[in-house]
């Protein structure tokens, strides 16, 4: 059911590599769970992160919860757009919801990520 | 879902907003079977409800009720509760449901009355119909008319044929009722007045739209805004508090907290800029770290970030603006004086 072709996390975050470029944004079982998205705080453009470490926050009505990043990477582009239109991302989280675009630092951390496969199957577990 | 007190309550159906704006517009229904009843019975009932609560519940008739708490020696607060009167020797306390055992226990503690406390919580169900057009929906299903009870009453009537207590009570600063009847109707009932307010636009809502209308309305949440290391006067509970009726549980206290005024207030706060405040953020002035925030949200009808937090009472004037601590960024916010939405009557 989640897009093949995209790699996932355990924290609901999916990645889109092309190249060396990677965009990434959160789930739609992510969005599901946080309902109506109002804010979202997104890192400057040339910030460095490792994988699996903080990169910003999103909130819904109802809570706060931070983002992952699934590689390490340099933030190369932001999609500012949300900042008017957060709701983008309950609408349309795997294309014009994405939230950032990174400049992958180390491909070989792709294997501690899921195929599409693997995260049904772990989101279907959490349940 | 989430637990709450042991239960498992939907946070949402539709969506916080939508729920939200229905009970704001129309009409909402919440299951909140979880708060606790005890009824206190017996000769000298009145007399303990007077000692182990602050408002003064003599000045109830058969079918009126109070908000009140119950406080501790030092005036904070072990739990704030809702007092009906039924007869001058049978009274219902509703309790937050998080609180029922250790309010109890503390009611009991304090009994030296002839008076008796039976925790009637797990046989009691709750539906809270909350809207402009709750009256209008309640009445089809309803054998008395709904229009003479005033707010703050209750009476006794059939709801689709079931035993039902109806009071004109909430928790969401719309007009609307709260209906007490034997656990066992609960699904009955949810299903009859969703068919019968359907029409109406009626939603099911969940804990997340109550948590947003109850604020908007400042009206404060017990483990939130008041617990038992906030004094009733700090919280702007005095109006609850009525030194007049004798001694009770934490009436010296309260007498001197009262004569040299709170140290710290519980302000409404509006954020500036887009951040939004959230429970345990500190808050600075002029660089210094003065209280917290102890409930913020989005406000839906408002559309803007509103939240409550106690400072010291010097700096708590409305206008006045401080910093709220948000993912160790200083945001504006501005003091605003509350309840931040207010229903507009007629």
């Amino acid at each position: 059911m989640n897009p093949e072709g995209l790699l996932y996390t355990k924290e609901h975050e999916w990645i889109r590599i092309n190249g060396d470029i990677g965009t990434v944004g959160i789930t739609l079982h992510a969005q599901e769970a946080l309902g109506d998205v109002v804010y979202i705080e997104l890192p400057a453009v040339g910030d460095k992160f490792e994988s699996h470490k903080s990169f910003g926050s999103i909130e819904s009505v109802k809570a706060v919860s931070e983002l992952f990043i699934p590689l390490s990477g340099e933030v190369i582009e932001v999609n500012s757009a949300l900042k008017d239109s957060p709701q983008t991302i309950n609408s349309d989280p795997y294309e014009k919801g994405w939230l950032l675009r990174i400049r992958i630092l180390n491909p070989a951390e792709t294997s501690s990520l899921m195929s599409a496969q693997a995260y049904d199957q772990y989101v279907a577990s959490e349940a | 879902m989430v637990s709450f007190g042991g239960w498992n309550m939907p946070v949402e159906y539709s969506g916080i907003a939508l729920e939200h704006n229905a009970v704001r517009t129309r009409a909402g229904l919440f299951d909140v079977s979880h708060m606790g009843e005890f009824i206190v019975s017996g000769p000298q009932a009145l007399d303990l409800i007077q000692h182990v609560t602050c408002n003064d519940a003599s000045r109830l008739v058969d079918g009126q009720a109070q908000y009140s708490a119950l406080p501790t020696e030092d005036g904070t607060v072990v739990d704030d509760l809702l007092v009906y009167r039924e007869s001058a020797s049978r009274y219902l306390l509703v309790v937050n449901a998080s609180n029922i055992e250790s309010d109890l226990e503390w009611i009991q503690s304090h009994n030296t009355f002839t008076a008796s406390v039976e925790n009637i919580s797990s046989a009691t169900g709750l539906l809270a119909l909350q809207g402009p057009l709750a009256r209008e929906i309640l009445q089809v299903l309803v054998d008395l008319p709904l229009d003479p009870i005033a707010t703050f009453h209750f009476v006794r009537g059939h709801l689709s044929g079931v035993d039902v207590m109806i009071s004109r009570t909430g928790y969401t600063g719309e007009d609307g009722f709260e209906l007490y009847f034997a656990a066992p109707n609960s699904e009955q009932l949810w299903n009859s007045i969703l068919s019968a307010g359907k029409r109406h636009g009626l939603l099911p809502a969940g804990l997340g739209a109550r948590n947003t209308l109850r604020l908007e309305a400042g009206l404060l949440l017990h483990g939130n805004d008041i617990d038992r290391t906030t004094t009733l006067l700090e919280a702007g509970l005095g109006w609850i508090v009525k030194s007049g009726k004798g001694r009770f549980i934490g009436s010296e206290a309260l007498a001197r907290e009262k004569a040299d005024g709170p140290k710290r207030k519980l302000i409404g706060l509006e954020m500036l800029g887009p951040e939004i405040a959230r429970e345990h953020y500190p808050i600075r002035i002029d660089e210094q770290e003065v209280g917290h925030v102890t409930s913020g949200s989005p406000s839906i009808t408002l559309k803007k970030n509103i939240g409550l937090a106690y400072v010291p009472v010097d700096l708590a004037a409305v206008g006045e603006t401080c910093d709220v601590m948000i993912r160790k960024r200083a945001c504006k916010a501005q003091i605003v004086s509350t309840p931040f939405y207010k229903r507009s009557i007629g």
